[in-house]
């Protein structure tokens, strides 16, 4: 199935207006693995009909890294283009599948000016299953399955949403294990504060793997995550642990995606 | 009428010495950079009173939260015995209040020693936990010298307080009796008394009631006067401290509005930055903070406010995988550079320079960039303190006063700054996705 994804600016040209604004991300337009999750989330908007577009190549980082590795002045240049941008097009709405552009949008950019209703995109699929728009037949392709939820920090603690991921999981019909660290007592993946872009500073094991072993303790089928770096971490995790043939990490949009069999 | 002379030295001078310490604290609070907590009084209150009153955040781990409400709260109630005390104290009275109150009277002091002997209890577990269990939060190397000690010291001071409590009811009780007024019916006295005192003479009961009311009231001035040296300083702190907390989301860094002016004149084509630098007339400041003055008051209060728990630093994924940083530790170093400043200031005067500062002599780069913002330390935090912001404050001084940082983040910069990604991608490329397979 191919993919209808109408930029900012054709839907502009053609006089109209999305409802929504999906915010890609760096990782999301960028990264081989974070692009399957922003094709799995664009098929679930197709398919429930979301009225939504993209900015493309008018998008740009949203500042997060920059501001967590301290660098205020390329955070503010970043945010004041962006909400020129947006401004541009009048948006009132965003999704994002990145919980740092998220936060970024959500709570730093009004201080300068962009002010947006920003929701992350477990909480639209959320909405649009609530809604009656996406159906998940009975006994889909997980059902059974052991899935945990790794809590990104940047959903979980930074902007308390601890549910909405979660009752999508329950909505697969699988069993959903917790991690003794999990929710307001999450363990970070290793990835937050910019240190996506460094080494780890010098310790006794990288905290990923801490993190993956954690998970692994529960012998799950899948781990599930909603946030592109936290996939990347636990990715890495179960490779280093050897345990890719046994464990799969997938986005929260992913698992709703295979399991309506877009 | 010379123990009445003698408690009033005491009374005036301890809280005399108290205030003139609590003033000093204030005054080095208040060397931080401002930052508005006055919004939103009714939330603060809330706040206040569930985390610092309700001390909702302890029961998080059960264990120590049951022992610490023992402790605390047998402090809190024991107050009402310390009127007593200062009343029978000052006008050379016995048990003053005894008379007006009645059975009310035993209630108290019987709730009273309920709860002491809760928090004589609690003290005997918590002094095992940190000498004998060795719970690792509380033996790490952070702690080693003096802040174990000062821990220590305070349940020591607890251990003797108590039992001046019981000594002083006791040796009381038993006199009672012996004076013919019968059982006082105290909770736990009336059977402690006898067994401990029962067939000394008047005159050594009379020295023992003595030494057990002084010996309380000694101890209770020590123990105030002790606070604003210790660690223990949290049993009042936490009150502000919870008061002006964050009630943003914890995701949301603060905006430095310094910034925001520079940034704003570069990208308007028309600013005439003289002018609007005159506007402005902010006094220039440092971005970040290299030393204590830099950070705001509330984070200034939160290292005066840190009970070295230890918490936050045995939730900490940096710690936990073996790195420098502890969050306890950024509390620690602040609080003592703090002390070290603020004495500086009033012996030398206001522009006095030691040489050093609280990022390099006390905190050092390689904790500062383990840190991955992830607000575990914040969470676990009892009475809401924020290490993360001064971690990000420092680091701001690093990258914005200095450009030192790793090279990779270097690159990272160089990425937005020039593709808009923090990767060497093409801003036109970003659309690709939607048309691979």
């Amino acid at each position: 199935m191919s993919l209808t994804v109408p930029t900012m600016a054709e839907m502009m040209a053609k006089g109209e207006s999305p409802e929504i604004l999906f915010w890609v991300g760096c990782s999301g337009s960028f990264d081989d693995r974070a692009k399957k999750i922003t094709k799995a989330l664009v098929k679930i908007l197709n398919n429930c009909k979301v009225n939504f577009a993209v900015l493309g190549a008018e998008e740009s980082c949203t500042g997060d890294p920059a501001k967590r590795a301290g660098n205020e002045f390329t955070f503010q240049m970043q945010a004041m283009m962006n909400i020129q941008v947006l401004e541009g097009y009048d948006v009132q709405k965003i999704v994002t599948a990145c919980p740092h552009c998220f936060n970024t949008l959500k709570n730093e950019y009004p201080e300068l000016g962009g002010n947006y209703e920003v929701i992350h995109h477990t909480q639209l699929i959320q909405e649009l299953i609530n809604q009656g728009k996406l159906v998940l037949s009975d006994g889909g392709m997980y059902k059974g399955k052991k899935i945990t939820f790794h809590d990104p920090c940047y959903l979980g603690r930074a902007n308390d949403v601890y549910e909405a991921p979660r009752a999508l999981i329950e909505k697969l019909d699988s069993e959903l294990v917790e991690m003794k660290r999990c929710k307001t007592k999450g363990l970070c993946c290793g990835a937050g504060g910019a240190q996506m872009f460094k080494e780890a500073e010098k310790g006794n094991k990288e905290i990923n793997i801490e993190r993956t072993e954690e998970a692994l303790e529960l012998k799950p089928d899948i781990i599930a995550t909603g946030c592109p770096f936290c996939n990347t971490m636990m990715t890495d995790g179960v490779k280093n642990l050897e345990k890719e043939r046994e464990v799969e990490v997938l986005d929260v949009a992913e698992l709703i995606a295979n399991a309506a069999d877009l | 009428m010379i123990s009445v002379i003698l408690f009033l030295i005491l009374l005036i001078g301890g809280f005399g010495f108290f205030g003139w310490n609590v003033l000093k604290v204030r005054s080095n609070i208040r060397l931080g950079r401002d930052i508005d907590r006055t919004d939103n009084k009714k939330e603060r209150w809330k706040t206040m009173i569930l985390v610092a009153l309700g001390q909702k955040k302890m029961f998080t781990r059960p264990i120590p939260a049951l022992l610490h409400l023992a402790i605390y709260a047998a402090f809190v109630i024991t107050q009402i015995e310390l009127i007593e005390i200062i009343v029978d104290g000052v006008f050379g009275t016995h048990r003053f209040f005894k008379e007006s109150l009645g059975g009310g009277y035993t209630f108290i002091i019987s709730f009273i020693e309920i709860l002491s002997v809760l928090a004589l209890i609690a003290t005997f577990a918590f002094l095992s936990r940190r000498n004998l269990l060795k719970i690792p939060r509380l033996n790490m190397k952070e702690m080693n010298g003096w802040p174990k000690m000062d821990a220590n010291m305070i349940l020591y001071m607890e251990l003797i307080l108590v039992s001046c409590i019981f000594t002083m009811n006791g040796t009381d009780e038993v006199m009672h009796k012996m004076n013919g007024g019968g059982s006082y019916g105290f909770s736990i006295s009336s059977f402690l008394g006898p067994f401990f005192f029962e067939g000394m003479s008047m005159g050594t009961l009379q020295i023992l009631e003595r030494i057990g009311w002084w010996g309380h009231v000694f101890m209770v001035f020590s123990f105030l006067n002790y606070l604003p040296y210790s660690k223990h300083f949290h049993i009042l702190l936490a009150f502000p401290n919870t008061y002006y907390s964050n009630l943003d989301k914890k995701g949301r860094f603060t905006n430095m509005d310094s910034v925001t002016t520079e940034v704003k004149l570069m990208m308007d084509p028309d600013a005439d930055a003289f002018v609007a630098t005159a506007e402005g007339a902010l006094e220039p400041q440092r971005f970040g903070a290299k030393d204590v003055a830099d950070l705001t008051w509330k984070s200034l209060m939160d290292s005066y406010t840190c009970t070295e728990c230890g918490r936050c630093t045995s939730s900490c994924p940096a710690n936990i995988t073996g790195k420098l940083l502890s969050p306890r530790k950024i509390m620690m170093d602040t609080r003592d550079r703090l002390t070290e400043v603020g004495d500086n200031i009033r012996k030398y005067g206001k522009d006095y320079e030691d040489g050093k500062s609280l990022l390099g002599d006390y905190i050092t780069e390689e904790e500062l960039w383990a840190c991955t913002s992830c607000n575990a330390c914040v969470q676990e935090c009892p009475i809401n303190i924020d290490p993360l912001s001064i971690i990000i404050d420092l680091r701001r001084y690093l990258v914005m006063e200095e450009s030192n940082m790793p090279t990779e983040l270097t690159g990272m910069l160089t990425n937005i700054e020039n593709n808009g990604a923090p990767w060497q991608f093409s801003p036109s490329d970003r659309l690709n996705w939607a048309n691979e397979e």
